[in-house]
């Protein structure tokens, strides 16, 4: 299968580091069409920059990424994000929140006027996917923190993007909601064919919900280990619980505490 | 609800409290009305030049309007582009601090010269000495837009000027409306230092003729109008800001 996303032997230097080190070195990743991958590392290892690379808002120094075959030279426009701050506007209804992406995507940008009623459609039944059913007209700040996050997802997803990056999307959550959370991942995944590349501390969480594992080392970040993940699909919650769940998740933290240990 | 009401009285008793203190003042150690005459001295100068007052009072009105309204607009505009640029934030700076040090009453004979006396210069000035809080405050406003936000919006291929549409103004708001508040009380200011320099009407030019003539109660009655017309200008501005940046304003401390 061709890769979606093909980082290949990528340095990246911010031009603003102080201290001239790259934020990634030599990095090499492939991400197949439709797969959900994970990004697991120490922190501060570029997680972030290589999120950055990926959908085209920072270009590298060397090296090259292609994403969806072709060379990235300028924002995606293809992708959806979600961080971990669920940076939804104050002013705006959730519902309006949710459908701002396709104030700026073409080609919903020059039809959303006359279409207004089939995207708050769309952007109803995702929030009903979401388990956020008839809150669309709430503001974000009269939701909590689990419902910003929910609705942050409807919003990196409204414009059908054919890749959606994740920062810790569930870091600042309970580990209750967290879970909760996963499984409303898992079923949009299932859903949606998009692919996925998701940005976490949570070595479960990467277990859970992924198809394939990389391990970052220390800055400057590299990937020192590449894990598939071969659970059944759709996966239950329960499967947390079984041995060769916690083997793997005891696997992946043998490979993060050797690249902190390296660093 | 005791408390609420107590917040709703306060600002009754404390300006009543404070004109009765001056009554009582000018009565007991028998100030010379010259000097400072009492409020009920004042006031009884208010109603005997009041067709005097009401005429001067409404065209210093419009001049501050019409300054005032010149600095929203380019205020707005001049902030958006300092709020979206960095290069000609910085750039400008200088220029700008160093202008709003200058003070107005010094830059009216300059419009003598090239306006002339008339309307000109007291709107002119009262543009010019209240623009400056609204620069800021609206490029502060724009300047602070969450990085996520804006990577959320340049990884869909959204432009600056999108950005600054849909998340730089909007979040600018309650910055802007906050600095109409200080702005609109500026344009006073401005207006009333050009009629007095600059003018044949307006309540400024009122208190350089009556203080040039003596005329003390109604020099203080001038003064006591322009206080009223200052408070009734802001008590409409901060209400307007309230009524747009409902969302802003949600904090416990708001309440």
């Amino acid at each position: 299968m061709k890769p979606f996303v093909d980082i290949h032997d990528v340095t990246h230097v911010y031009a603003r580091a102080e201290d001239g080190l790259p934020a990634v070195r030599n990095l090499t990743l492939k991400v197949n069409e439709g797969e959900f991958a994970a990004i697991v590392g120490p922190s501060g290892c570029g997680k972030s920059t290589l999120m950055k690379l990926a959908t085209g808002l920072q270009f590298p120094r060397e090296g090259t990424v292609i994403v969806d075959g072709r060379q990235v030279g300028a924002p995606v426009k293809l992708a959806g994000m979600a961080f971990q701050n669920p940076t939804m506007l104050p002013w705006r209804t959730t519902l309006d929140n949710i459908l701002l992406p396709l104030e700026i995507v073409e080609p919903h940008r020059a039809r959303l006027r006359r279409h207004k009623a089939e995207y708050v459609a769309k952007a109803e039944s995702l929030l009903e996917q979401v388990g956020l059913k008839g809150q669309g007209r709430k503001y974000p700040w009269q939701l909590s923190g689990g419902m910003q996050q929910r609705a942050s997802l409807c919003r990196a997803l409204i414009h059908e993007p054919k890749l959606l990056m994740l920062d810790e999307p569930f870091g600042a959550l309970d580990s209750f909601t967290r879970e909760e959370l996963w499984c409303v991942m898992r079923d949009l995944h299932a859903a949606q064919k998009v692919t996925i590349i998701l940005v976490t501390h949570d070595l479960r969480e990467a277990a859970f919900l992924s198809d394939r594992i990389f391990c970052m080392s220390a800055r400057p970040g590299r990937i020192v280990a590449e894990r598939e993940v071969e659970f059944p699909r759709p996966r239950d919650l329960e499967i947390t619980y079984t041995p060769e769940f916690s083997a793997l998740v005891h696997e992946l933290r043998g490979h993060i505490a050797q690249a902190r240990k390296a660093a | 609800m005791k408390t609420k009401n107590q917040l709703a009285l306060a600002p009754w008793v404390f300006t009543i409290g404070f004109f009765l203190l001056w009554e009582i003042v000018c009565r007991v150690l028998k100030v010379s009305s010259f000097i400072l005459p009492a409020p009920s001295t004042i006031l009884l100068a208010v109603w005997e030049y009041r067709t005097q007052l009401a005429y001067h009072a409404m065209h210093t009105l419009w001049m501050t309007l019409a300054g005032f309204g010149l600095a929203v607009g380019f205020g707005l505009l001049l902030g958006m582009v300092l709020g979206s640029s960095r290069l000609i934030n910085a750039g400008s700076y200088p220029l700008l601090v160093g202008f709003n040090s200058i003070p107005k009453v010094a830059v009216v004979p300059i419009l003598v010269f090239w306006f002339g006396v008339g309307w000109v210069p007291p709107v002119l000035t009262a543009f010019l000495i209240s623009f400056f809080p609204i620069v800021v405050n609206v490029a502060t406003g724009i300047s602070t837009v969450e990085p996520e936000m804006e990577d959320v919006l340049r990884a869909l291929g959204a432009s600056k000027r999108d950005i600054v549409l849909k998340v730089g103004v909007p979040r600018a708001m309650p910055y802007f409306f906050g600095s109409l508040k200080v702005a609109i009380t500026l344009a006073y200011v401005g207006s009333v230092i050009g009629e007095q320099n600059a003018s044949n009407v307006g309540i400024g030019n009122l208190l350089t003729r009556a203080s040039a003539a003596f005329e003390v109660p109604l020099v203080w009655a001038a003064l006591v109008v322009l206080a009223v017309l200052g408070v009734v200008m802001y008590v409409i501005t901060a209400y307007v800001e309230r009524s747009m940046t409902g969302w802003a304003q949600r904090s416990q401390m708001a309440a």
